[in-house]
């Protein structure tokens, strides 16, 4: 059994518009994915309830042998916590607490903070040197790449990035989506990605393309 | 265009009530609290200047005795067979328990034209009732409601009276108080050309208006305190609306821009931008005004209560309606709106037509001026200690007093910056880390929000202070000055001599009390025959005194005055006071007697008796032993069948005096709660106006597994903690107003100096209701917070820039 | 004939003066006296006042010539008003005094108030010796103890820009009008006592503006009390005192009645002294010119007829603005007689709205 996350029969409205109609999908432990699909098709709101952001109308989400749909607040946030890293297109720092500090937040949140981990973390995305800075002194691609470093203190098994790439230029986002491919590969992760580029998402294990909330494969493993 | 412009800007409030509510709410409050303490001080002056200005007063010479007694009635006639214009006046008071009433006889057919006197204004008066036995009195509908003094004449409703005083023919007044010489005589101005000077022709001393006690100088520090707390309570109020325009512009820098970029002219934006403020701060005005005069008519029976135990300056327990004063609130309530909303305004100026939508929150381009603000609150700090060192007026006190609140003010954001930065350091949880450096961030949004709450604790502290030490030194006083256990009144002098007999086997000392309601330096007083008794010698403490005060007393070599007596006639020890008509004494020295207006002076029981030969002592003091007095009140009372408010003990005395002391600062704790309240809702407003700004903040977080609930819970620690921080250092400032209030306006205003005590259980209860009250205020935004659907938090991750 | 004069001290702190004012008297006499006739007169005691009748007066006027030959007038007045017929002695007012003074030059009118409160001494009337008075304002007899009192008098009043000090002695008896000094006042026979002593001659000093101006001339004194003096229609009256070149002398009034016919009386006096009183319609009197004084238009010209005795006269004022600004104002100055009989004479005229 080596299947990290199962999701059924998912659906989701906002305000009577169907945004998923009844999602089905599964990940194995340590697979990459690419989550393709126009604006509006459902990709970012499938990815929160992966994320145990939000709540699915009907479906269910498995994650690492734990249904996630049925949990309270504040286990669907701990679930969140320990198993999952996010990484968002605006990066989503924490203005307050500078970078070294942003790293460590998840990881200390989840009670598992490795300072080794961090040091080897930081060392590899390149920000040994700006670990005292704050986040509003960074550039986007040095944001994003302490936004992964967070994502992947708590070695997470899941690590959901939303167009993380999307802020940056092509060649700091192939950078920091090559960092990420790498890390994530050595962490043994699983990851899921939303992209709207065909190119970055050809570079990932498998690719779901979701139209109007229905998803068609368009590749394999 | 402008009310296109209009119409797009008010369509915000339509779909944001709750902020429509806070800006109306805060205009309105500030409004409130400034016009209901101008409301409480206009009435008081406009009180004071119509008693200054009965019988043209505050313009007429008088002529009085040297010695206060009334002028003999031959020296009247002689003045007036010489051609003098002089025109007789006999004044006096009536009482019966705890009814008074001032009479002022006047003789209308010699009064100046200046007196314009009710007979003189053309009202419809029955003059032959006026001249004739019974008489009439005149005065306000309001004296007459009260209790009044039983068989007077008719009274006959009047206006421009002061308060517990009537007015009536010299005739009625000399029936009705015994007194057959004039008080005193008013002086015309225009006296005939042929006569020598006045003051060549008579012995009585002329007073000009300006050197008779004023109540309006009087009171003026305790109307100087009203106002600061106004205005306190205003800036409180503008920092309220402050933080809702701020918040309003936030959110509508997007329509704005479309505004622009559809054509609308900058000054056209601008004007609808002003006008829409104007609108808003007229309507919030006006709820101001209802309310402030709700307030101010509340109150005034309070403000009345402490007037006249402070200073026995009379003034209408109701209120009046002035159209200016409500035109002043007004204005100002517009003036504030104009200040808080000028910031806005200038941002409306400098907003770029096609600038990025990014939120960026607004407030926190302050954060470099906090240094700026600490070096400015340092020089104001400066200034203030200055002007205590050198300044030697009530009016600089208070500049004192303004330099240390704002000073404070400015001071406290970085200071928090650096407490909450100290705290983080020493934090080992991540999310203590982040709360602490969450709210550091946070502090410039809400700084205007807590200064607010730093002035309203630290007022607080301060006059609580101040009040409680002022408290203190007056139970030690009453302590000192009611030592006799028992006081027992007999209802005749039969009954006081068996009384006498009863009581010498059974008390170790029976002290007569005696007294003479009297004239002392021409003021309404009481001259008290008093037993040499180691009682008073060692009780009553003596402010100021010749050597050998006490000594002399029991020698019946002088007098003792009250420091009121001492005040008011510019009295000092060494000087002479005439008793009576033919007793006149040096003064031996002056005691404290705090919350009786009256004149008031001792002398020695044979002194007295020679003085006042018709008078014998019915009340007297009694030294029993503590244990014995319980059962010699009850007794007293079987006995001698005494009613119970004639056998007195002085638990009850204290406890009456406490009530009238309580009663004198009513007023003062009133204004200080809702100066608090006030602080809370600026708290609650600045967090409300933060709430949808650190959306984009908080989501982050959440999105790292903190549910909303606990970040819901944080935000009410961070309000609390905040608060906290702000008590602590509300407390040295508010301790600092106290010594400025006592040792500083207190001395200025009444030439005495209390000392100061410190009250930790006020502190501590302070800080509790601080506490609440920044629970409440944080209450609302964090219920919403926890309540916030993910949706919302989700759009912060949204991609679409 | 001033009655309501005095009465009007009752009202006079309603600061305006009405028709109704004037009249209000009239009617409610609850306790106090009511003249009777015949008059008896007791003397030094009837000089003084009478505190059981309502209204009483000290009326002296003076036609007086200075080195120069300018005519003056000078008037002095002391009215008292009981408000209960009865003479309480302290603060109870229940008489009240008003005085009045004026001084008349050719171009000039001043004029002086003074009240003040019965009980207290600041004003009053004693008999032995004769005072009248008013704060510093005096009418003091002067005469030996054997004569009667009004036969010599020191009169002095000070007013704002004037006074006046003036030396009076009497060359005749004292005189008594209508019926032996019961004089009635209307058809509703309202009467009241009334002797005057129309024969001084004056020599004193009059001070206007710092200027003393001694002066000579004569001198009328009516002394009156009643308690009802008018009815309630008449509002108003023209009086004259007259002192002709030969020496006769003519006090004559006309009582204006809005409802009835207007009621008038005269008393001729021989230089002797004897008198003759005239019933109602032997007078006429006829307004001929009117001037404009404070804002009303006042008759100060008038022909005076009394045929039985052959006298048709112009009485003109010396000075048409005599207006006494006081309480109650009204009109009264010095008059210069021209006709059948020459002289002068005052002139005093109230009610005129």
């Amino acid at each position: 059994m080596n299947m990290l996350l199962q999701i059924d029969g998912l659906t989701k409205a906002y305000d009577t518009v169907a945004v998923l109609k009844g999602v089905s999908l599964s990940l194995d432990h340590g697979q990459s994915l690419a989550l393709t699909g126009e604006s509006g098709s459902g990709k970012s709101t499938l990815l929160h309830l992966i994320g145990a952001l939000d709540t699915p109308d009907s479906g269910t989400i498995l994650l690492d042998g734990v249904e996630i749909t049925g949990l309270n607040d504040t286990a669907r946030a701990a679930v969140l916590r320990d198993r999952i890293g996010l990484v968002f297109q605006q990066f989503n720092l924490i203005p307050s607490l500078n970078v070294a500090q942003n790293i460590a937040f998840q990881a200390r949140l989840a009670r598992c903070h490795d300072p080794a981990r961090d040091a080897l973390l930081a060392q590899r995305l390149g920000l040994s040197d700006l670990l005292s800075r704050y986040p509003e002194a960074l550039s986007g691609g040095q944001q994003q790449r302490v936004a992964i470093a967070r994502a992947l203190a708590h070695a997470p098994k899941l690590i959901l990035a939303d167009e993380p790439t999307g802020n940056l230029d092509e060649a700091t986002g192939d950078l920091v989506l090559d960092l990420l491919l790498e890390l994530v590969a050595e962490t043994g992760a699983a990851l899921m990605m939303v992209t709207h580029s065909t190119r970055l998402a050809a570079r990932l294990d498998r690719r779901l393309h979701l139209s109007r909330g229905e998803l068609t494969q368009t590749g394999s493993v | 265009m402008i009310y296109a412009a209009l119409l797009t800007l008010f369509s915000h409030w339509r779909r944001h009530p709750g902020q429509l509510t806070m800006l109306v709410l805060g205009l309105a409050l500030a409004t409130a609290l400034w016009s209901g303490v101008q409301a409480i001080n206009t009435q008081a002056r406009t009180a004071y200047a119509e008693a200054a200005a009965t019988l043209g007063q505050d313009r007429l010479d008088r002529l009085v005795r040297a010695d206060g007694h009334p002028v003999p009635l031959a020296d009247y006639i002689a003045l007036r067979r010489a051609g003098y214009l002089v025109s007789p006046v006999i004044s006096g008071e009536l009482r019966s328990g705890d009814a008074r009433l001032r009479l002022l006889g006047i003789d209308p057919l010699t009064a100046p034209p200046e007196a314009n006197t009710p007979t003189q204004q053309g009202t419809n008066l029955d003059l032959g009732a006026f001249f004739m036995a019974p008489g009439l009195l005149l005065m306000t509908a309001e004296t007459a409601a009260a209790a009044l003094p039983p068989d007077l004449p008719p009274i006959r409703i009047a206006t421009g009276i002061p308060p517990r005083a009537a007015l009536t023919d010299i005739g009625t007044a000399a029936r009705l108080l015994g007194q057959s010489d004039p008080s005193y005589l008013l002086v015309w101005r225009e006296q005939p050309a042929h006569l020598p000077p006045l003051v060549t022709a008579t012995t009585l001393q002329p007073v000009a208006p300006e050197q008779r006690a004023d109540p309006a100088q009087l009171t003026e520090s305790f109307h100087l305190n009203l106002t600061a707390f106004g205005l306190l309570a205003f800036a409180v109020g503008l920092f309220i609306v402050h933080a809702a325009i701020g918040l309003a512009f936030e959110q509508r820098r997007a329509t704005m821009r479309s505004l622009r970029a559809l054509g609308l002219p900058l000054r056209s934006l601008l004007m609808a931008f002003t006008l829409e403020l104007a609108v808003l701060s007229l309507f919030a005005g006006l709820i101001g005004l209802i309310l402030g005069y709700s307030i101010a008519a509340a109150l005034m029976p309070g403000v009345a209560g402490s007037l006249r135990g402070l200073y026995g300056a009379d003034l209408p327990g109701t209120l009046s309606f002035d159209p200016l004063w409500a035109l002043a609130a007004l204005a100002m309530t517009l003036a504030g709106a104009g200040l808080a909303g000028a910031q806005a305004m200038r941002r409306t100026a400098r907003l770029p037509i096609l600038a990025p939508a990014l939120p960026q929150a607004w407030q926190q381009a302050a954060t470099h001026h906090m240094r700026r603000q600490a070096y400015i609150a340092l020089a104001l700090l400066g200034l203030s200690g200055m002007l205590v060192l050198w300044g030697d007026n009530l009016f600089l006190g208070f500049v004192a007093v303004a330099c240390l609140f704002l000073g404070a003010a400015l001071l406290l954001p970085i200071t928090l910056a650096q407490l909450l930065g100290l705290i983080q350091s020493r934090t080992r949880s991540a999310l203590g880390e982040w709360l602490f450096a969450d709210t550091r961030q946070q502090l410039p949004g809400l700084s205007l929000a807590l200064m607010a709450l730093l002035l309203a604790l630290a007022a607080n502290i301060g006059v609580s202070t101040m009040v409680g030490s002022f408290r203190t030194t007056f139970v030690g006083w009453l302590d000192q000055r009611l030592v006799a256990e028992l006081y027992v009144t007999a209802p005749n002098e039969a009954e006081a001599a068996r009384l006498v007999a009863y009581l010498n086997p059974r008390t170790e000392a029976i002290l007569p009390v005696v007294w003479a309601d009297t004239t002392l330096a021409g003021r309404p007083g009481a001259v008290y025959g008093q037993a040499d008794h180691p009682t008073f010698r060692d009780h009553w403490p003596l402010i100021a005194a010749l050597p050998d005060a006490w000594d002399r007393l029991a020698l019946g070599e002088g007098v003792l005055i009250n420091e009121q007596l001492a005040r008011f006639a510019r009295l000092a020890p060494g000087d002479s006071l005439t008793i009576s008509q033919d007793t006149t004494l040096p003064i031996l020295g002056v005691y404290s007697d705090y919350g009786n207006p009256e004149a008031q002076a001792i002398v020695t029981l044979d002194r007295f008796i020679a003085a006042f030969p018709t008078i014998t002592p019915t009340r007297f003091a009694l030294r029993v032993a503590p244990a014995q007095t319980a059962a010699l009140a009850s007794a007293l009372r079987d006995e001698f069948g005494l009613p119970a408010d004639a056998v007195i003990n002085q638990t009850q005395i204290k406890r009456f005096s406490l009530e009238i002391f309580e009663q004198t600062f009513l007023i003062t704790g009133a204004l200080n709660l809702l100066t608090l309240g006030v602080a809370g809702f600026a708290l609650l407003t600045g967090l409300l106006t933060l709430a949808d700004m650190r959306l984009p903040q908080l989501a982050p977080v959440w999105a790292l597994g903190i549910t909303r609930a606990r970040l819901a819970r944080f935000e009410l620690i961070r309000s609390v903690v905040l608060a906290a921080l702000t008590f602590f250092l509300a407390v040295p400032v508010g301790l600092a107003l106290a010594w400025l209030l006592l040792a500083v306006i207190n001395v200025q205003a009444f030439g005495w100096r209390l000392p100061m005590q410190i009250f930790p259980n006020d502190g501590l209860r302070l800080l509790a209701l601080s506490l609440i009250a920044a629970t409440m205020a944080a209450a609302l935004p964090a219920l919403r917070l926890a309540r916030i659907s993910p949706g919302r938090l989700l759009k912060v991750f949204a991609h679409e820039s | 004939m001033k009655a309501s004069l005095c009465a009007a001290v009752l009202y006079l702190f309603t600061g305006h003066a009405t028709a109704q004012g004037f009249a209000g008297l009239g009617t409610e006499v609850q306790g106090f006296a009511i003249p009777q006739s015949p008059a008896i007169f007791d003397f030094p005691a009837d000089h003084g006042a009478h505190p059981v009748y309502r209204i009483e007066w000290w009326y002296l006027t003076a036609n007086l010539t200075g080195d120069d030959g300018t005519a003056y007038g000078a008037q002095w007045t002391l009215f008292r008003s009981a408000l209960t017929p009865a003479d309480a002695p302290g603060w109870e007012a229940s008489q009240l005094w008003m005085a009045h003074a004026g001084l008349t030059t050719p171009g000039a009118h001043l004029s002086a108030e003074r009240l003040a409160r019965g009980g207290i001494g600041q004003a009053g009337v004693t008999t032995t010796p004769f005072t009248a008075w008013i704060d510093d304002w005096s009418m003091i007899s002067t005469a030996p103890a054997t004569a009667d009192a009004l036969d010599a008098l020191s009169i002095r009043a000070i007013g704002d820009g004037f006074s006046y000090d003036l030396s009076l002695t009497a060359n005749g008896p004292l005189i008594y009008h209508g019926q032996a000094g019961y004089s009635v006042k209307s058809a509703q026979s309202q009467a009241s006592y009334y002797y005057s002593q129309p024969f001084y001659t004056v020599s004193g000093t009059l001070s206007l503006a710092d200027h003393q101006i001694p002066v000579t001339g004569t001198a009328w004194l009516d002394r009156e009390w009643s308690s009802q003096p008018l009815s309630e229609t008449q509002d108003g009256w023209d009086w004259v005192s007259l002192q002709f070149d030969d020496g006769a002398r003519l006090m004559g009034f006309t009582l204006r009645d809005s409802a009835a016919a207007d009621f008038t009386a005269a008393t001729w006096i021989a230089p002797d002294g004897t008198t003759q009183s005239y019933p109602d319609g032997a007078l006429r009197m006829t307004a001929l010119a009117q001037s404009e004084v404070a804002m009303r238009a006042i008759p100060t010209t008038w022909r005076v007829e009394l045929p039985d005795r052959g006298l048709d006269i112009t009485a003109t004022a010396l000075n048409p603005q005599s207006w006494m600004d006081v309480s109650i104002p009204y009109w009264e100055g010095p008059v210069t007689i021209t006709g059948t009989h020459q002289g002068r004479g005052y002139l005093e005229m109230t009610g005129y709205e």
